[in-house]
This record gives structure tokens, C-alpha cells and sequence, in this order.
């Protein structure tokens, strides 16, 4: 027990030391399972623009980003909400310096069937269809039908950030349907005349209809601007600012390429300016 | 053929029983080296083949093992209390909430309605099969329904997901009325068929039964308007949800159909033509040949033949994870299978990938409960289906 434990401090120090040693030609990210496809995205593409560079990404959650960064045991925490002040603090501690880095915005327009009227819904009103306390299109000036509520399931990122801006981290109806992609959340909403869902703005097209939420239309502007309310920053945050012209560097302001950009609308987010 | 070499087949099924494979009994005389060399590799050999045997059984050991092993952790009296009564699923709640009931209801269901779908459709095609269709015929379908071992289940919840939701969504009562139809018109046949046998025997006691026909007119008349009324009634439901129990019960039976249909059929077949012959010769006409003779005596091999039907719908993942609507939910009355349900098998592929790292342990432990609740109802169904062969055996003095 006691060679375990210092075989693994050795270990991990090693690791530590390895990390720094290879600065150059390792980017080690870690965080938010939201993030993680984007960061994936933008390593795949800048290891083909630098070959010889090596990057990892790991998705355990924005919270492990977080602790990572501040353990040392990664170069850029990705995370899909802002450091709490205790990270901070922490961070401070170990002598980390957590900078901020918002690389894209994530909304979530509210979806229903082309042939439904309703245009428009507050936040308080898709709060309680989805906490089943209105179950009826009816209630809304809608047809007199019961509405079908469609969630992504509780494992995405997706269904984490509608949990906490609309539902504020209460619990839903136990008859909402959980599906596994955001593809398949606008398949069941394309063909289900009854159905409310939501899913990444890439998702929307003429056979899906977004409302607009407290009279703001979800779109890459309101999302930006702020004022569509189920919109989120994403962020990734670094040890200190990146010195400039270093690898690092590059990759952590690779969201503000036109490549970048492509990549993180084809992946559903919003790029920022 | 000597009569030594008759009488050593004829004993051969006894001699495999008693001399365990060791060198024969009359064999070459050999020096002792030579003999003992001759045990050395036998032995080798025999335990590199029983190494190789074994190894699917560890497996089956190791694969328990760990399961239990990573159960366990979740187990305090209380979890598993909430685990079996509630039906409150919110793994990534705060507080989150383990409540399985309504899940492992749904699991249920949707392989009940799998069994009822598959077994009546699997058994008569596989009697089809063995005694009904001429051998070249039976040549092409035979593997034409063994296709559809081979479809992976991903296509069929393609289906089930794009086409099948849909057609239920928009012709909901339609496609309940042609169900209707489909499963009313075979099962009333038959239960007229066998109560007016039963009628028409008890009322003409001894001597020949009369009225028969006139009782089956009669029957079939209050079946047929039954099987109206009905359709009309299922034609008004309007079904809100396309992906529920009832489209994963059909496409899960439809994916159940080859395994039933490929070993109740070599049952079938092992019943032997000597059998059917006897019947014949007693003057047995087909169909009674098949009723009375050939199913009863194959129907060790159809129970084992439903139960591992039963065990593929009961283990079958994406077809439900995309079809199935994985809600939480007992449904609203509890045999309404137009409500979605959602099953263990679909909650554990869906919520494994965050439950390790961010919401703590609970919510990684609980999967593997609920696999090992899954591996025990396999167990237990797999020795239930080996009690029946065992017993079969036993009352035919095999």
C-alpha cells in the first residue's frame, strides 16, 4: 500500500515534469464533455497544420478541467460554465493563474413542428411544459393536443445547459423522452406534429420550427448580444496568459480563424467575434 | 463387419459414459516408458482441450465477478429500497434519484409484448417450416427469416425511428385496427376452432358429434363482430408519441423471430420421421399429426426456443435507446403500451458515458446493478429453460 502510494506520487510527478518538458509539441486539454467535440474538432485540424504537434483531449467534466489545470496535469481546461471563486482561489494557491478564454457560445433554440402557431413562449412557459405542469398545446392558444416533450439525455452537455437556464436545475416531467443526439431530437421533432425539444442552432432548418424565447429569436446575433436567454459562453481557460507566438498560444485563439470559425458552427455552436 | 465391431456401436453410447476416453480397453501392448509417455500426452492433450472448453465458462465467472464488483458499492439498504420501489430516475438530479421501478417495468413490457409478437408468429412459421412446406421451398425461406439475425439492431431502430414513429404518430388508429385484424383473425380462429370442438363434444355424449359445424358459424360470427367493434374502437385512438412500447415490442419481436423460428424448427425436426409415420399410420391426418404428436413432442425444444427469444428482446440495447423514448415513467394505466418507457438495457448505454467522471460514484455503481439485474434474470431464465429440457428428458426415459 504504502510503495503504491509513493509509486503513484512518482508517477504523477514524472508525468508533471514530462508535461512541461514537451511544451513544445503537447497540448494536453481536459474539462467540459460540451467543449470537448469542439476541442476535438480544433486539434484535428491544427495537428494537420502542424505536424510533429501532439494534442489530447479528455472530457471528465468542467469541474476535473478545472482541477487539472489547477494540479498542473493539463495545459487548457475547457469548460462550459465560468470558474467558481473557490477555483480561482485555489488556483491561486498553487500558484495558477486561471485566464479565461471564451471560444465559442452555445444556444439552444426550443423546437416545434413547422405546422405548430405558436411563435412565441417565455422561459417560465417551457419551464413548466417540461415540468409537466402544462401538458396541453391548448393552455398555450395552441391545438387542443398533448404536448411531447423531448429532451437530449441526461449525459450531454446539450441537456446540462438547458437544465440549468431554463429548468434552474429542477427536475423534469417523468414523461419527457430522452434521445441520444441532437440529430435525433430534431428527427422526432420533424415528425411528431405534438412535439417541443431543443437542440444546437446548427440543427435548425425549414422542417423544425424555433421559437422565439421571451420574444427573442434564437440566432447567432441574440445569442452573441446576449439577449436570447438560453445561451451560454464556452470557454477554456490557461495557466497565465499564453506567451505569445507559442503553440499554446495559437491553439488557445484558433476560434478566431475563418477555419475555426467553420468548424465550431459545424459543430452547433456559435463562433464569437 | 465382424460382430465385435456390431456389438462395439451398439454399445457405443454406453461405453462413452464409462471409460473416460482412456486408452482402449484391448489395445497394443506397449513397453511401460512408452505408456507412461503415451498417458503424459494424453493427459496434455485433454487438458489443453478442456483449457480452451473452459474458457467461455470463466468468462461467464469473470464477467459476474465484475459486475458484482462494481454493484456493490451502491448497495446500502436504502438505495436499494428507493432502487426497487421508486420510480424516480434522475441521475444527475441534486440530490439525485436512483428509483428503478418504472425502468425495469418498462424493460418488461417491451419484452413481454416482444414474447407476444414473436412466438405465435415464430412457432407456426417454424411448423411451416418442418411439415407444411415442400423441402425445396423450405430450402429459401429457412434462410431468408435467418436474415434477420443478421440486420444489425442499429437498422432496425433506424426504422423504428424514422418510418415506424411517424406511420403510429399520423395513422395511429389505422395501424391499430390492421393489428387488430392481424393478431384477432389467427388467435379467434383458433379458440373457435378448439371451443367448438369442446362444446360439440360435450353435447353429444358418445356416438358421433353433430352440430359442430353449426356451433363454429356461430362462434366465428360473435368473434368476427368482436374483431369489428374492436378495430372501429382502436381506429379513433389518436397515438401522441410514435417512438413507445408498442413499436419497440413490434420491431423487438420481429428481431426475436429468427431465433425462435430456427430452434423451434430443429426441434421440430428432431422429433423424427418415425413419430409422424406412426401417427399416420394410425390414421392421423396431418394437422392432427402436428397438433397431438409432433409439437408435444418437440415442446422441450419450443419452450427453450421462447425463452431465448425472451432473452434477446430482454438484452436488445439500440433498438430501444432510439425507439423506445426512454421515459422514466410508469405508464398511465400500466398496460397502456402507447406511452413511452424506458428500459435497463437503454439506461445503462445512455447514461454510462458521463457516470464515471462528474456526478460521483452513485451514479456509476447504480448502472452495474442494474446489470447484474439483467445477468440474473438471464441466469435464471437459462436454467429454467435447461429444467424444462432436464425434465423432458427425465418423463420421456431419455
Amino acid at each position: 500500500m504504502k510503495y503504491g502510494v509513493v509509486g503513484g506520487i512518482v508517477a504523477l510527478s514524472v508525468g508533471v515534469i514530462h508535461l512541461f518538458a514537451s511544451q513544445q509539441t503537447t497540448i494536453v486539454l481536459d474539462g467540459s464533455t460540451t467543449v470537448g467535440p469542439l476541442a476535438k474538432a480544433f486539434a484535428e485540424h491544427f495537428m494537420q497544420q502542424h505536424p510533429g504537434v501532439k494534442i489530447t483531449v479528455s472530457e471528465s467534466g468542467s469541474g476535473n478541467g478545472a482541477k487539472s489545470l489547477i494540479n498542473g496535469t493539463c495545459h487548457i481546461a475547457t469548460m462550459s460554465r465560468a470558474m467558481k471563486p473557490e477555483e480561482v482561489a485555489a488556483a491561486a494557491e498553487k500558484g495558477v493563474k486561471a485566464v479565461a478564454h471564451v471560444v465559442a457560445i452555445d444556444a439552444l433554440p426550443v423546437l416545434v413542428h413547422p405546422s405548430n402557431p405558436l411563435t412565441n413562449l417565455t422561459l417560465a412557459q417551457v419551464k413548466d411544459i417540461y415540468l409537466g405542469k402544462i401538458t396541453n398545446w391548448k393552455e398555450l392558444g395552441g391545438p387542443d393536443v398533448r404536448i411531447v416533450k423531448i429532451s437530449r439525455d441526461t449525459n450531454s452537455g446539450t441537456y446540462e445547459c438547458f437544465e440549468e437556464l431554463v429548468m434552474k436545475k429542477e427536475k423534469m416531467a417523468d414523461d419527457v423522452e430522452y434521445v441520444g443526439s441532437n440529430g435525433a431530437v430534431r428527427q422526432r421533432v420533424m415528425t411528431t406534429p405534438a412535439a417541443i425539444g431543443y437542440a444546437g442552432l446548427a440543427f435548425v432548418d425549414k422542417k423544425v420550427k424555433a421559437i422565439s424565447i421571451n420574444g427573442v429569436a434564437p440566432c447567432a446575433e441574440t445569442a452573441r448580444n446576449k439577449t436570447y436567454p438560453i445561451a451560454r459562453p464556452l470557454y477554456m481557460y490557461t495557466n497565465g496568459e499564453p506567451p505569445q507566438g507559442s503553440l499554446l498560444e495559437q491553439f488557445v485563439n484558433f476560434y478566431k480563424t475563418a477555419k475555426g470559425r467553420e468548424i465550431t458552427e459545424a459543430i452547433g455552436f456559435v463562433p464569437v467575434n | 463387419m465382424d460382430e465385435a465391431g456390431a456389438q462395439g456401436i451398439a454399445d457405443k453410447g454406453a461405453r462413452e459414459v464409462t471409460t473416460r476416453g482412456c486408452c482402449p480397453p484391448s489395445g497394443l501392448l506397449l513397453s511401460a516408458g512408452a505408456r507412461r509417455r503415451q498417458r503424459f500426452f494424453h493427459f496434455l492433450g485433454q487438458g489443453f482441450l478442456f483449457g480452451v472448453a473452459s474458457v467461455s465458462a470463466i468468462a461467464v465467472f469473470f464477467i459476474f465477478i465484475f459486475i458484482v464488483r462494481d454493484a456493490l458499492p451502491f448497495c446500502t439498504w436504502a438505495r436499494l429500497r428507493d432502487f426497487f420501489t421508486s420510480t424516480r430516475w434522475y441521475p444527475s438530479g441534486s440530490p439525485p434519484e436512483f428509483g428503478a421501478l418504472a425502468i425495469m417495468y418498462g424493460s418488461m413490457m417491451v419484452t413481454v409484448g416482444a414474447v407476444v409478437v414473436a412466438v405465435p408468429l415464430g412457432i407456426a412459421a417454424a411448423v411451416c417450416l418442418s411439415d407444411v412446406l415442400p423441402f425445396s421451398l423450405r430450402q429459401v425461406v429457412k434462410p431468408v427469416i435467418e436474415i434477420l439475425a443478421a440486420i444489425p439492431s442499429v437498422a432496425y431502430g433506424f426504422f423504428a425511428l424514422v418510418v415506424f414513429a411517424p406511420l403510429l404518430q399520423d395513422h395511429g388508429g389505422r395501424v391499430l385496427a390492421i393489428l387488430v385484424w392481424l393478431f384477432g383473425v389467427p388467435v379467434g380462429a383458433l379458440a373457435v376452432l378448439v371451443a367448438s370442438d369442446m362444446l360439440s363434444r360435450r353435447l353429444t355424449s358418445g356416438g358421433e358429434r353433430r352440430g359442430q359445424g353449426l356451433i363454429a358459424a356461430a362462434l366465428a360470427t360473435v368473434v368476427v363482430i368482436a374483431l369489428v367493434w374492436l378495430s372501429r374502437r382502436a381506429a379513433t385512438i389518436q397515438i401522441d408519441s410514435g417512438t413507445n412500447a408498442l413499436n419497440v415490442s413490434l420491431i423487438l419481436g420481429i428481431m426475436a423471430l429468427p431465433t425462435i423460428v430456427s430452434v423451434s424448427e430443429d426441434a421440430l425436426q428432431a422429433a423424427g420421421s418415425e413419430l409422424r409415420e406412426g401417427s399416420y399410420a394410425l390414421g392421423a391426418t396431418r394437422a392432427e399429426t402436428i397438433l397431438n404428436v409432433v409439437i408435444p413432442a418437440a415442446s422441450g425444444g419450443i419452450s427453450a426456443a421462447i425463452i431465448l427469444g425472451f432473452m434477446r428482446a430482454i438484452g436488445e440495447t439500440m433498438v430501444v435507446w432510439m425507439a423506445s423514448g426512454n421515459a422514466a415513467q410508469l405508464p398511465r394505466p400500466l398496460y397502456n403500451y402507447l406511452m413511452p418507457v424506458r428500459t435497463l438495457t437503454a439506461t445503462i448505454a445512455g447514461d454510462m458515458g458521463e457516470a464515471d467522471h462528474v456526478t460521483g460514484s452513485e451514479r456509476y455503481h447504480v448502472l452495474f446493478v442494474m446489470a447484474l439485474v439483467l445477468l440474473l434474470i438471464s441466469f435464471a431464465c437459462n436454467s429454467f429453460s435447461e429444467w424444462i429440457i432436464w425434465r423432458r428428458r427425465k418423463r420421456l426415459g431419455v
